[in-house]
C-alpha cells in the first residue's frame, strides 16, 4: 500500500518511478472516499485540480527534471488558510461561501514546492476550541476511538495525517491548536517560533499568538515541510528575516550532553497520572540516550491561562469585527445597517466564537483595559522572562503536550472554563512566542499521548534533534489506528 | 467584581451581537466565572513590568512607496452579499 | 454679535490631511483621486480575512517632515493602535491609528490676525488610515433607504493634527487653517486639495462667560471640508450654545455633524458609546523607532518655511506686502529666489515677478512651475534693461515674446534688431536732421516751452523706430539746443 508512508518514503518512490504522483494522489482520494464519511476530517476535497496538478509533476518526472523533497506529495490545509478560488470557511457559517481571491503565503510556498493540495480540513470555528466540536460543519472523529474528539482546533489536519488521508497537513496554533490534536491523534506537530512562518492569508484569531505549523507522520517530514514554509515574507510585518537553516541538518540520532528541563508547574492538578507516567517513561528514554535531565521551574505558569484568554479574546474581538455582511460572507436581512450588523453576527457566529468576542470586548472596554488587557500583557512579560531564565540553563524543556488523552465528545464542552484550563501546557509557549513540538510518546488505554519539547526562539533545530533521536529509539510513531472497513461502516450508520 | 446583565448587554451592543434572552443569561454567568478566575492576576505585582504586545521584538518594518497590484471589480466584489454596479450596498444607515 | 458681550469662545481643531504618497498607508493600492469605484482596492484595504498591513515608509517620512515644520518633538518610540468601531465605510471595523504614543508630540504655529501675532499650540499629530466613501441613494444619509460603499479611499494615509484650545475667534481659526495649509503645501507633504477631500476639519467649540478660566462643555463637529463651512458651522454652534447657556440650559458634550444644505449642526451620537473605542496596540504592526539620524535626514529635506522666508525677503529691502505675496506659495518664492541669484535688485525683480510675469501666467492659467520663462531668463532680461540695451517698455514686449517662444531675451533682441541705439555717432546725424526739419519747435523750446522737447524726442524715436536710447537722446538734444 502506497499511502500511509512518510513524505520522505513517498519521495523516494516517486524518484524511483515506483509510483506516479497521479497514482499517489488518486490513492489518497480513494482513501478519503473510504474513511472520511466516518471521520469527517475534510470540509472540501478538490479531486480534479489535485489530479491535474499531479499530472504536471509526473511530466517533470518523465523529463527527469529532478524532484524536490515535497514535489508530487498530496497534502491538506486547515480551512483557515486562504486558497485562491477554493472555499476557505474557517468552519464558520459566516464564511460558508467565502472564496478568497488570493492565496496565503504558505499556500503559495507549498504550491511552489510542488505539493498537491487535496482539500481543506475541519477545525473549531475560527480556530477557537480544543476539540473541533465547534465546527459549524460538524465534528471530526478521532481515528483511534471514534467516540472521542481529535483535539483542536486543527482536528481535521491531525486526523487527515493520522488516518492516511494526506501525507501531511498544515494547521495553525494560537494556544496549542497544532500540538494538542497532534498528541491526541498520535502524529508530530510543530508550533514554530512566532515570526518564522508568514501569517499572510491565515485568517486571524489572535494576531500576536497565531502561528502556522506542520502536522506530519515523522520528525523528518516535519523538518521538510518547515523548510518549505518558513522564512521571511514582506507581506507579514511580524515575519522575521532570520537566517533560515536547512532543518533536516538537525536530524541526528544523538542527544548526548543535551540539557533538558522538566518544568514542575506543568504537572499540576488536572494531569492524568497515566499520562504523567507515560511521559516519565519518555524522559527515561532520553536519559538513557545521554541527555542531562533535571527539574526546573516556570513560576508564572498558572497565570498563563487567564493572561492567554484575555489577550487572545481581545485581539479576536477586533479581528472578527470585519465579519459584518458588507464585503463578503453571510448577510442577514434587516431594515438598517445596525440591525444588519447585529443579525448577521448573531447568525453567522457559533456560541464559542460569540462567547470569546464578548469576553474580549469586555476586556478592552472603557474602564477595564488596565485591569484586564494591560495586566495580561504584563503577565505575558513575566511568562516570557520565566522561559528566558530557564533557557539560560537548559537547551529544551519537556512536558506532556496535554494533561489527558483525547476526551469523549461532549465531555468538556459544557463548561468553557474547564475546557480553557486543559490548555495549561500549551498556551504559555504562544505567549512567549517560542517554538514547541509534540511527538508521539506512547499510549494510555489505547489512546496516543504526546510529549512536548519547547525550545529557544528560532531554535527549532534543537527541537528536531531531540524529537528525531526520541523517535529513532521508540516505535510509537509506527503504530496506526486500525480502521477496518467494517468498523467504519458500522459507526457511520 | 461582578458582571451584570446590563454590562453584558452593553458589551453585546459594542460588539454588534444580537443576543437572545437565554444567551444574555448564559454569557452573564460564564463571563463572571471566567473573569472571576482571571482575578488571580491581581495577586501579581506588575507595577514595574513592561507590557508585551509583540512576541518577537521587531521595529521599523516598512515597505517602499511602490504601486502594487489591485483587484479588479469582479474579484473585489465576488464575495459581496449585495454588490451592484461596482459598489458594496448596505441598507439604510441610521445615525444612532 | 451680541454673544461676544457675555461669552467668549474657545476652539480647538483636528485637521486630517491626506499625505501625498503614491500608495496607501498599508498596501500598494494607488492613492490617485477618482477612478471607478472599488478599483483601487486589494485584500488588505478591503479588510479581507487573512490580509495583513505593511507600513508605507514614505508616510512616516512625511509625518516626520510635518512634525519638524510644526516644531513638534518627533517621538523616538511610537506605535500603531486599533480604534474599534463599526461603520460600513470602515472595511475592518477598526481604524489603524495611533493612540497614546503618536509620532509627533507638541508643536506650535504662528498666526496673524489684524496685524496681531499669536502662537497656537499643537498638541500632537499622528498617522492613520482613511475610511471608504459612502454614497447615499437619497438626498441625505438619514433619508436614504440604502447606501453604496466605495473603498478606493480606504487606507489612504492621513496625518491628524490636533491643536490646543488656543483659538478664540473665527478669524483666528481661519488664519490657523490657512497657515497650516500653507506650511503643508510648502513642505510638500500634502497637496491640500479641499475639493477632493484631501483635507478635512473637526471643530471643537465651547463657550465660557467672559473673564472666566474654566473651559465650558464642548461639542465636536466632524468632517467639515471647506473654510466656509468651518466659518458657518462655528457661527451656528456659537449662537446655539449661547442660546442654551442664556436660557440656563446645559450644553451636551457630543459629536455633531454639519448639514451644509440647512446650515445647521445636528447631534450625531452620544459621547458615552462613541468614546468606547477599545484602543489596543496593533498586533500586526511592530512599533517605530525613529533615531536622530533618520530625523536629521528628513530635516535636510525641509525647505525654508514661509515665515522665515518672508523675513529674509523683507531684510533684502522688499516691502512687507511684496514679501508676503511672493512667499504665499512655495513655487513662486522658489522662482523668485532663483532669479535673485542672477539678478541682485530684489525690488525691481519683485515688481516684474508680481506684475508682468504673474499677469502672463494668470492669463494663460499656467503654474509658475511650468513657466515658459525660466528664472534665469527673466534675470537676463532685467540685466538688459540695466545695461541700457532695452527700454522698460520694449522689455515688456520682449517678455511676451519670451513667454510664447521660450527664447532668451538676448536672442529675441538680436533677431528683431531691438537693441537701443546708444552709439552717439549714429545719433548725432539723426538729431541734426530732426532739428533742422522742425525750426518752430526749436524756437518754442528756446522760448521756454519745455513741452517742445518732448515733441522733438518723439520725432527722433520715430526716426529710429523706437530703438534710440531715450536717455541719451534727451541728453544729446539738450546739449545741441543749449
Amino acid at each position: 500500500m502506497m499511502i500511509g508512508q512518510s513524505v520522505s518514503e513517498l519521495h523516494e518512490r516517486l524518484v524511483r518511478k515506483d509510483v506516479s504522483s497521479v497514482e499517489l494522489t488518486k490513492a489518497y482520494i480513494d482513501r478519503i472516499h473510504s474513511v472520511d464519511p466516518t471521520l469527517k476530517a475534510y470540509l472540501t476535497v478538490i479531486e480534479d485540480q489535485a489530479i491535474s496538478q499531479a499530472a504536471e509533476v509526473d511530466r517533470k518526472i518523465a523529463n527527469n527534471d529532478g524532484l524536490s523533497a515535497l514535489e508530487g506529495i498530496p497534502m491538506a490545509l486547515k480551512d483557515n488558510l486562504c486558497t485562491e478560488g477554493i472555499r476557505t470557511s474557517c468552519a464558520s457559517k459566516m464564511l460558508e461561501n467565502f472564496i478568497p481571491p488570493y492565496n496565503a503565503t504558505v499556500t503559495d510556498r507549498l504550491r511552489g514546492a510542488g505539493t498537491i493540495l487535496l482539500g481543506k480540513v475541519n477545525m473549531d470555528e475560527f480556530a477557537m476550541g480544543s476539540s473541533t466540536e465547534n465546527s459549524y460543519f460538524g465534528k471530526t472523529r478521532n481515528p483511534w476511538d471514534l467516540g472521542r474528539v481529535p483535539g483542536g482546533s486543527s482536528g481535521g489536519a491531525a486526523v487527515a495525517v493520522a488516518a492516511d488521508e494526506a501525507a501531511f497537513a498544515l494547521g495553525s496554533d494560537t494556544g496549542g491548536s497544532v500540538r494538542q490534536p497532534a498528541a491526541f491523534c498520535g502524529v508530530v506537530g510543530l508550533k514554530p517560533t512566532y515570526g518564522a512562518v508568514s501569517r499572510y492569508g491565515l485568517i486571524a484569531f489572535a494576531s500576536s499568538l497565531d502561528q502556522i505549523g506542520p502536522l506530519t507522520k515523522t520528525v523528518r517530514d516535519n523538518a521538510l515541510v518547515l523548510n518549505a514554509i518558513a522564512g521571511y515574507d514582506p507581506r507579514d510585518s511580524t515575519s522575521v528575516a532570520y537566517d533560515k537553516p536547512d532543518y533536516t541538518k538537525f536530524l541526528v540520532n544523538d542527544i548526548k550532553g543535551l540539557k533538558i528541563g522538566i518544568p514542575r508547574e506543568y504537572y499540576g492538578a488536572g494531569i492524568d497520572p497515566d499520562v504523567a507516567k507515560g511521559i516519565q517513561t519518555g524522559i527515561q528514554t532520553l536519559i538513557d540516550l545521554g541527555a542531562e535531565v533535571s527539574e526546573c521551574s516556570l513560576p508564572h505558569t498558572e497565570y498563563a491561562i487567564p493572561a492567554y484568554y484575555l489577550i487572545a479574546t481581545a485581539e479576536a474581538s477586533s479581528n472578527l469585527a470585519r465579519y459584518d455582511g458588507v464585503r463578503y460572507g453571510l448577510r442577514a436581512e434587516a431594515e438598517d445597517v445596525l440591525g444588519m450588523f447585529k443579525k448577521t453576527r448573531a447568525e453567522g457566529f457559533g456560541q464559542e466564537v460569540k462567547r470569546r468576542i464578548m469576553l474580549g470586548t469586555y476586556a478592552l472596554s472603557s474602564g477595564y483595559y488596565d485591569a484586564y488587557y494591560l495586566k495580561a500583557q504584563k503577565v505575558r512579560t513575566l511568562i516570557k522572562q520565566d522561559f528566558d531564565k530557564a533557557f539560560e540553563t537548559f537547551d529544551v524543556l519537556l512536558s506532556p503536550t496535554a494533561p489527558t488523552t483525547a476526551f469523549k465528545f461532549g465531555e468538556k464542552s459544557a463548561d468553557p472554563l474547564t475546557m480553557y484550563l486543559s490548555d495549561i501546557t500549551t498556551v504559555p509557549i504562544n505567549l512567549a512566542g517560542i517554538p514547541a513540538i509534540s511527538v508521539p510518546a506512547g499510549f494510555v488505554k489505547g489512546m496516543p499521548i504526546g510529549m512536548q519539547l519547547m525550545g529557544k526562539a528560532f531554535d527549532e533545530g534543537t527541537l528536531y534533534r531531540v524529537a528525531y533521536t526520541f523517535e529513532q529509539n521508540t516505535q510509537y510513531h509506527t503504530l496506526k489506528p486500525s480502521l477496518s472497513g467494517e468498523v467504519l461502516a458500522s459507526v457511520s450508520r | 467584581m461582578t458582571i451584570s446583565r446590563e454590562d453584558v448587554e452593553y458589551v453585546a451592543a459594542l460588539a454588534r451581537l444580537e443576543l437572545t434572552e437565554p444567551e444574555i443569561n448564559e454569557y452573564t454567568e460564564q463571563l463572571n466565572s471566567i473573569l472571576g478566575y482571571a482575578a488571580m492576576l491581581e495577586r501579581l505585582d506588575t507595577d514595574n513590568v513592561v507590557p508585551t504586545a509583540h512576541a518577537v521584538p521587531l521595529h521599523n518594518v516598512m515597505r517602499g512607496d511602490q504601486v502594487g497590484i489591485s483587484l479588479n471589480h469582479e474579484k473585489a466584489l465576488k464575495n459581496a452579499p449585495d454588490g451592484e454596479e461596482g459598489f458594496f450596498r448596505v441598507p439604510r444607515i441610521s445615525l444612532t | 454679535m451680541s454673544v461676544a458681550d457675555k461669552y467668549e469662545m474657545v476652539c480647538g481643531l483636528e485637521v486630517h490631511v491626506e499625505l501625498q504618497t503614491k500608495t496607501k498607508i498599508f498596501c500598494g493600492c494607488t492613492t490617485e483621486f477618482g477612478g471607478d469605484q472599488n478599483t483601487h482596492v486589494c485584500p488588505v484595504c478591503l479588510g479581507m480575512p487573512g490580509a495583513l498591513p505593511v507600513l508605507n515608509r514614505e508616510v512616516v517620512n512625511y509625518a516626520i517632515k510635518a512634525g519638524l515644520a510644526l516644531e513638534s518633538e518627533i517621538a523616538e518610540f511610537s506605535k500603531f493602535d486599533r480604534k474599534n468601531y463599526f461603520y460600513p465605510d470602515l472595511s475592518k471595523n477598526y481604524q489603524t491609528s495611533q493612540f497614546d504614543l503618536p509620532i509627533c508630540i507638541g508643536g506650535r504655529l504662528e498666526i496673524e490676525v489684524d496685524g496681531e501675532k499669536k502662537w497656537i499650540g499643537i498638541t500632537r499629530a499622528h498617522m492613520e488610515e482613511d475610511a471608504g466613501k459612502l454614497v447615499h441613494s437619497g438626498e441625505t444619509i438619514s433619508t436614504s433607504n440604502e447606501s453604496s460603499v466605495d473603498y478606493n479611499r480606504a487606507g489612504v494615509p492621513l496625518l491628524e493634527i490636533v491643536s490646543e484650545p488656543d483659538l478664540s475667534s473665527i478669524p483666528e481659526v481661519l488664519a490657523y487653517l490657512e497657515k497650516l495649509v500653507q506650511i503643508l503645501e510648502y513642505i510638500e507633504v500634502s497637496d491640500c486639495r479641499l475639493e477632493q477631500g484631501s483635507i478635512r476639519f473637526d471643530v471643537n467649540v465651547s463657550l465660557r462667560p467672559l473673564g472666566t478660566e474654566t473651559l465650558g462643555t464642548r461639542t465636536e463637529t466632524k468632517n467639515l471640508n471647506s473654510y466656509s463651512s468651518v466659518r458657518r458651522c462655528m457661527e451656528f454652534e456659537i449662537a446655539r450654545q449661547a442660546r442654551k447657556l442664556k436660557a440656563g440650559e446645559k450644553v451636551v458634550q457630543e459629536t455633531r455633524t454639519w448639514d451644509e444644505g440647512q446650515g445647521i449642526t445636528l447631534s450625531l451620537r452620544s459621547k458615552e458609546e462613541a468614546h468606547d473605542y477599545r484602543y489596543f496596540p496593533e498586533p500586526d504592526l511592530p512599533p517605530l523607532v525613529i533615531d536622530r539620524e533618520w530625523m536629521e535626514r528628513i530635516r535636510k529635506t525641509l525647505p525654508e518655511l514661509p515665515t522665515v522666508r518672508r523675513a529674509r525677503l523683507q531684510a533684502l529691502g522688499l516691502p512687507a506686502y511684496d514679501a508676503a505675496v511672493i512667499t504665499q506659495a512655495r513655487e513662486m518664492a522658489d522662482f523668485f529666489d532663483e532669479a535673485l541669484t542672477y539678478y541682485g535688485d530684489a525690488k525691481t525683480l519683485a515688481n516684474w515677478v508680481m506684475g508682468d510675469v504673474t499677469r502672463l501666467l494668470n492669463t494663460n492659467q499656467c503654474s509658475v512651475l511650468n513657466s515658459p520663462i525660466s528664472a534665469k531668463q527673466l534675470a537676463e532680461l532685467l540685466e538688459l534693461i540695466n545695461k541700457g540695451t532695452l527700454s522698460g517698455k520694449i522689455a515688456k514686449s520682449v517678455l511676451e515674446e519670451m513667454y510664447s517662444t521660450s527664447k532668451d531675451a538676448s536672442a529675441i533682441v538680436k533677431e528683431k534688431g531691438l537693441a537701443q541705439i546708444s552709439d552717439e555717432g549714429a545719433l548725432h546725424g539723426i538729431i541734426d536732421t530732426v532739428i533742422s526739419a522742425n525750426p518752430q519747435s526749436v524756437e518754442d523750446y528756446k522760448a521756454g516751452k519745455d513741452k517742445a522737447i518732448g515733441f522733438l524726442v518723439g520725432q527722433i524715436m520715430k526716426a529710429t523706430r523706437g530703438q534710440a536710447n531715450p536717455g541719451l537722446v534727451n541728453q544729446l538734444l539738450k546739449e545741441k539746443l543749449a
